[in-house]
This record gives structure tokens, sequence and C-alpha cells, in this order.
């Protein structure tokens, strides 16, 4: 039940972009389409819940060592190297996935949201499967908010917006609103 | 000396990081609570981007162009840990309400950013002006941002009681109130250009009608 309730958290009721803001570069730049949405999403799911179960891994060894100030070094190098890593796996082992995460993957490295729940793992001490879940759903919770806000963007083409408001304003306005719909979900579990 | 003087104020305005860059957007609105917030964590995102600038700047013609990247991530990482430990040391409250924002200023882009296009093919006094001026104007975007919502939200500015509770709306503090004042200031930035534009255009015009008479 725990394990449901921390899905569900990081899925909806603290949606990691419209509540928490984490990883916001890439919602504004990859949600012009919902077919690169869909993309980038599934790339973020399958980073965020490896990354997160190896850097727990690691965080275990530097509280063994007594070395917890070098944290935020230690994750955000693993991460950059293990992004590599799938990269080049991938394109060895499974060229068809490759092809169809490739352009999305060394912008992962970049998204704070993949540094920041390997963070909150460790600050709110969960265990290795509430990490996963957590990881799991924050990952679920930006493919959500990414496809949403790329169905209004492709509408939001059609319609005639005021000049000064195009492009960033516009989009920005939109997330408000969004977010204001994602507050919603607030007080659903007590 | 005046191109010197350029490199400060570049990042204040004409290049202004936040509004005309769209770069850091995450701790923009996570931390424009209040002015209070954003004051402190544009200046940490300072601190970190002047040090980083410099010793990046340092060592710019001994590091191989391959590995770059992780080099310099590594020196971003260790100068933000240096000032994690230090806000805990000295602001504990900032501390605390900044909180996961102050580790991830490593992603942030405008350092990564500034890195990678400035500081790796500049020498060290330009980097640290450079530096000065990208972290200002964020600094100062971010102090904007928060004393709007503050005001807008609580009534007061850096906890200075403007109209006390009268018009609170408690909504600019939350969430969808840091998408919105960020939507409608870049609004602002973008019809004021269109607008100088429009003028510079106008007296382009004039000039040459001037010429075609004589």
């Amino acid at each position: 039940m725990k394990l449901f309730l921390i899905l569900l958290s990081a899925m909806l009721i603290n949606n990691y972009v419209f509540i928490r803001f984490l990883g916001i570069c890439p919602f504004l730049g990859v949600s012009k389409k919902v077919s690169t949405a869909l993309g980038m999403g599934v790339a973020v799911i399958f980073v965020l819940v490896m990354s997160s179960a190896i850097s727990w891994l690691l965080d275990l060894l530097l509280i063994a060592l007594k070395l917890e100030f070098l944290r935020t070094i230690v994750f955000i190098l693993v991460i950059a190297t293990f992004v590599q890593f799938v990269e080049m796996f991938l394109k060895k082992n499974n060229p068809n996935l490759y092809e169809a995460l490739g352009i999305y993957l060394p912008l992962i490295t970049t998204n704070c949201i993949i540094l920041g729940i390997a963070i909150v793992n460790s600050l709110s001490k969960y265990n290795l499967l509430e990490a996963i879940f957590n990881s799991l759903g924050a990952g679920i919770g930006f493919m959500i908010a990414l496809i949403i806000f790329a169905t209004i963007r492709e509408r939001m083409e059609l319609y005639d917006v005021p000049k000064p408001f195009q492009n960033l304003p516009i989009s920005m306005i939109t997330a408000s609103l969004l977010s204001l719909a994602f507050m919603g979900f607030q007080g659903m579990i007590k | 000396m005046s191109s010197r003087l350029s490199e400060f104020t570049k990042g204040l305005i004409k290049d202004n990081p936040t509004y005309v860059q769209v770069l850091g957007m995450c701790p923009t609105l996570a931390t424009t609570t209040s002015a209070k917030n954003g004051f402190g964590m544009g200046i940490a995102a300072t601190a970190v981007l002047v040090m980083s600038n410099v010793v990046i700047s340092a060592i710019r013609k001994t590091v191989p162009e391959k590995i770059r990247i992780p080099i310099f991530i590594t020196v971003i990482a260790t100068f933000v840990t240096i000032v994690d430990l230090l806000m805990h040391a000295f602001t504990y409250d900032l501390w605390k309400t900044l909180g996961l924002f102050i580790p991830l200023i490593v992603v942030n882009c405008i350092i990564m950013g500034r890195a990678e296009a400035y500081a790796s093919k500049h020498g060290i006094v330009d980097s640290l002006l450079d530096g000065l001026g990208m972290g200002a104007g964020f600094t100062l975007s971010l102090t904007v941002l928060g004393s709007i919502r503050e005001l807008l939200g609580n009534g007061t500015i850096f906890d200075i009681s403007i109209w006390g509770k009268a018009f609170n709306m408690f909504v600019m503090i939350l969430p969808p109130g840091a998408y919105l004042t960020l939507g409608l200031l870049a609004a602002l930035f973008a019809a004021i250009s269109i607008k100088r534009e429009e003028k510079a255009k106008k007296q382009a015009s004039q000039i040459q009608r001037s010429g075609d008479i004589k």
C-alpha cells in the first residue's frame, strides 16, 4: 500500500513538473509534437528508474564511508556516464530502439529531474523498492505532463496568439493553468 | 575598458539569461516564492558561476577536447558542494527553504552553458566579468520575479509590508503563480523589444526618405 501511495503521489499529487518544478527545460523544449513527447517520456522513465537504482546503491557506499558530502559530485558523474553507456549499448544491441530514443538520450543528462529524484530518494531515506517506485512515478508523471502539454501546443498552432505572447509566454500561461488543475489532486491522500 | 564593461553589462538586459535566453527555468520557477528566496538562489548560482568560470578558463588549455564536458561538470559540482556546505553552515534557514535546488545548481543550464560557450574560449578576467554579469542578470530576474509574487501573494517585499493583508492572492505563491508571473513578464519583455524594433525601423525609413528628398 505504501508503495502504491508513493507511486501515485509522485505521478499526480506532487507532479514533478507542475508542482515541484523539475525538468522544465525539456518540458518546454520537446513538447511541440505528441510523437516526440512520447519518445522523450519513455527515454526519461527508463533512465530515471535505472539511474535512481544505481545511485541508491552508491548512496549506501557513501554513507558507509561517511562521505555524504560528495553525493552531488558522485551522482552527477554516475548519471552522465550511465546515459553514455545506455546510448552505446542500445546502438550496438538494439538499433531500432536506439533510432527511436537516440536523439533524446544525450539531452537527458542535463535534465534536472534525474539528479533531483536521486537526491530526493536519498534525502527521504527510501529503501530500494520505494526509491524505484518513486522514480517510476516521477517518470510517468513527467510523461503525462509532457503529452498533455504537447497536445495543447499542437492545437495552439492553429490559433492567432498576440505577437508578444507567442512561444514562451503563452506556454508559460498554459502551464500555469495546467498546474492549477494538478493542484486539485492535493489533499487526495491525507 | 569599455569592451570589458560590456562583458559585464550584457548579462543584465541584452542577453538576460532568464527572459531572453530562457535558461535555468527550474530554479527560477521553484525558488521565487519570496524576494528573499529568489535573491538567495541568485547569489548562490552567481557564486558557483563566477568560480567555475574562472577555474575553467584557467585550465582551458590543458583540458583535452574530447573529455571536456565531464571535467567541466566535475569542476562545477565541486563548487556547488562548497556553496552547499557554506550555506548549511551560515544561512541555515535559507538553505532549508531552497533545499533540493542547491545541489541542482549543477545541472543549471546557465552554468554549463557559460562554461562551454564562453569560459572555455576566453581569458580569466573576461570570464570572471562574464560570470559576474550573467550571475547579476540571473539574480536580478529572480529577485524581480520573487518580489512580484511576494507582493501579490503576501502583500510584502523582502518581508517589508506594502499594503498589508488587504488584497492577497495566495495562488501567486503556489506553483501556478510562478508560471503565470514568468509568462506575463516574458510577454512584457517581448512587447518592449518588438516596440523597439518597430521604432528603429521607422527611424531608418525616415532617414532614407529625407535622404531621397535631398
